[in-house]
């Protein structure tokens, strides 16, 4: 309960002012979707699989139903906001988990044996090569569909990437000087990783984290829009958006609604990951 | 460089041996094999382990692995369950479809990235590099698939130019093929335009701060000729090698565009065989999708070792 040493931290890393407009936009929208995502389930204005009005499919913006309705007669809005716990949810807890992991393994390979990092390094190459949508279908058909599989096979598709991510950065900065002097002063193998390079290579975590986000984010409404994602009941916006293709030719809010909250969650990262990988550019 | 190069074409066959490993152990993880999914709720034990015993699923996992490897060898996919077919061929009628679609889009997506990319990185910050940066961030933010929707819904539903389906198989004239043709290359295209002129852009941009480009500048060389005589050489290698990771995105977008087209290529085969667990057809279509993209991969880095000077000599 240090009052004095407080906000000294947060004001060091994150200068919110200096970002340009555009990013602190980017920035609003993120935040209001993570919002919605976490309180969705309690703000939703009806019940997301009650039929509100089953003689009015995919109809119009109403006072009653803000966004419409869906094909079946639900509230499109409130389908959102309780889809948005999967679309915003999932990409931020499994790029977390990759980054966590990736961080894990770049740290451990190279504390341990030369041969158990080059073989590391290899595996996670190869898997980092692979076409992503491609390995997703087939570990869905491997492992089924239900979201914890999703997360875990999500994960384990990005923690290669992660991981490059960090050995790279932390190549980078474990060239500079402050590095050597840490080592000439007799600090451990230990206090270099954890004191020296990773307070230097966070920057660049988040960006990494921020592409990851958008990555996986597309991948996971893919696949529900191929019906290989989350399943119903759960929708995820992906899941609103193919289960609506009736509506396109009528312009229905059922499709645009869940696609234009698609577009601004991933334009908002886009712009966001922007904004900080510059201001690590500049620094 | 002749030994650089067989050491990536050595190490790109052992990628491809542990992909393969990867695809089977993945793909066969859910308890409840082929035979039991192909007779359905009704089997009795005694057809079950005939089936069973028939595919060859009563021998232990090592060995089918193996069988299977050395099938793949032989150029022997196994049959397809869901037809009785060979999964051979069935590919064989499906493929050419795909990598006329894959081809075309890069046709398209190549130069008109590269061109976007250089024009962007010769004028930053000017009015068409903002327009460029701001389009390409929207278009790589966009899921393919709603590319795809939309441009169905402006270009067939509303206007009428276009088929919203493409039977590529009952196309025989050129300009058929051109109607069946455009909307999936434009829809592919586009998500992958963004993320390749981008990086162009970035790689390009880096470069074009060196000395020896103000040298050409300011020996009055033109902007452009400074951008693609001088810069452009030195960084055709990571170009090469972003554009084929751009191809990432390209085969993802080839699963959505052909789904979306109704196309018959090879991912809609291959997401019809993940929802009907087909298994055999499945690990094949994952196989050559990876191996494909490794090829790739494997030009790429060829390419980058051939056009950098330092390689050569050594």
């Amino acid at each position: 309960m240090d009052s004095t040493a407080v906000p000294a931290r947060p004001t060091r890393r994150l200068r919110l002012p200096r970002w340009p407009v555009l990013s602190l936009i980017g920035a609003v929208v993120f935040l209001f979707w993570a919002i919605i995502a976490i309180f969705g389930d309690w703000l939703a204005p009806h019940d997301p699989g009650a039929f509100i009005d089953s003689w009015n499919v995919l109809g119009p913006m109403t006072h009653q139903t803000w966004l419409g309705t869906d094909y079946l007669g639900r509230d499109v809005l409130s389908r959102i906001m309780t889809g948005a716990k999967y679309t915003v949810g999932l990409p931020f807890v499994t790029a977390g988990l990759a980054l966590f992991f990736g961080l894990l393994l770049g740290v451990g390979a190279t504390l341990l044996s030369e041969p158990l990092d080059t073989a590391l390094s290899w595996l996670m190459d190869t898997v980092n090569s692979l076409p992503s949508t491609i390995f997703a279908l087939v570990a869905v058909a491997g492992f089924g569909t239900s979201i914890p599989v999703l997360i875990i096979v999500i994960t384990a598709l990005y923690i290669p990437s992660a991981y490059r991510n960090v050995r790279a950065a932390a190549l980078n900065v474990s060239r500079m000087e402050y590095i050597d002097a840490a080592r000439v002063r007799g600090e451990g193998h230990l206090h270099v990783i954890f004191r020296e390079i990773l307070p230097n290579i966070v920057p660049n975590m988040l960006t990494h984290f921020g592409i990851m986000f958008i990555y996986i984010a597309l991948l996971l409404s893919g696949l529900s829009f191929l019906g290989l994602g989350v399943q119903p009941p759960e929708a995820d916006w992906g899941a609103l958006i193919s289960e609506n293709m009736v509506g396109l030719s009528y312009g229905a809010p059922a499709i645009f609604a869940p696609a234009l909250s698609l577009l601004s969650l991933t334009i908002a990262m886009t712009l966001m990951v922007d904004a900080v990988s510059h201001q690590n550019r500049e620094r | 460089m002749i030994r650089l190069i067989l050491k990536r074409l050595v190490l790109g066959v052992l990628t491809l041996w542990l992909v393969a490993t990867l695809v089977f152990l993945v793909s066969g993880a859910l308890p409840g094999d082929a035979a039991a999914s192909l007779l359905g709720q009704d089997a009795t034990p005694a057809t079950l382990a005939a089936l069973r015993a028939q595919m060859g699923l009563d021998q232990p996992e090592f060995i089918r692995y193996w069988t299977w490897l050395g099938g793949i060898l032989h150029g022997n996919f196994g049959i397809s369950l869901a037809n009785g077919q060979p999964v051979a061929q069935v590919i064989a009628t499906r493929l050419p479809n795909s990598l006329m679609l894959a081809g075309l889009s890069a046709l398209v997506a190549i130069p008109v990235s590269l061109v976007l990319g250089i024009a962007s990185a010769m004028k930053p910050n000017s009015v068409f590099d903002r327009l460029t940066t701001l389009l390409s961030i929207i278009a790589l933010s966009t899921p393919s698939f709603l590319i795809a929707t939309l441009f169905v819904l402006v270009l067939s539903v509303w206007t009428g130019w276009f088929p919203a389906l493409s039977s590529v198989d009952r196309v025989h004239s050129l300009g058929g093929l051109f109607q069946v043709m455009t909307l999936p290359v434009l829809a592919l295209s586009l998500s992958v335009i963004g993320q390749m002129a981008r990086m162009t852009r970035a790689i390009l941009l880096q470069q074009m701060n060196e000395p020896y480009v103000e040298t050409a500048v300011l020996k009055g060389s033109s902007g452009l000729r400074a951008a693609v005589l001088h810069a452009l050489p030195n960084v055709a290698g990571p170009i090469v090698n972003a554009s084929a990771l751009s191809l990432n995105a390209l085969i993802s977008g080839v699963v959505f565009v052909e789904v979306i087209f109704a196309y018959p290529g090879l991912t809609k085969l291959m997401v019809d065989s993940v929802s009907n667990r087909d298994l055999p057809l499945m690990q094949a279509c994952a196989l050559i999708f990876c191996a494909g993209f490794l090829i790739l991969v494997l030009i790429a880095d060829i390419i980058a070792i051939l056009t950098n000077p330092k390689l050569r000599t050594a």
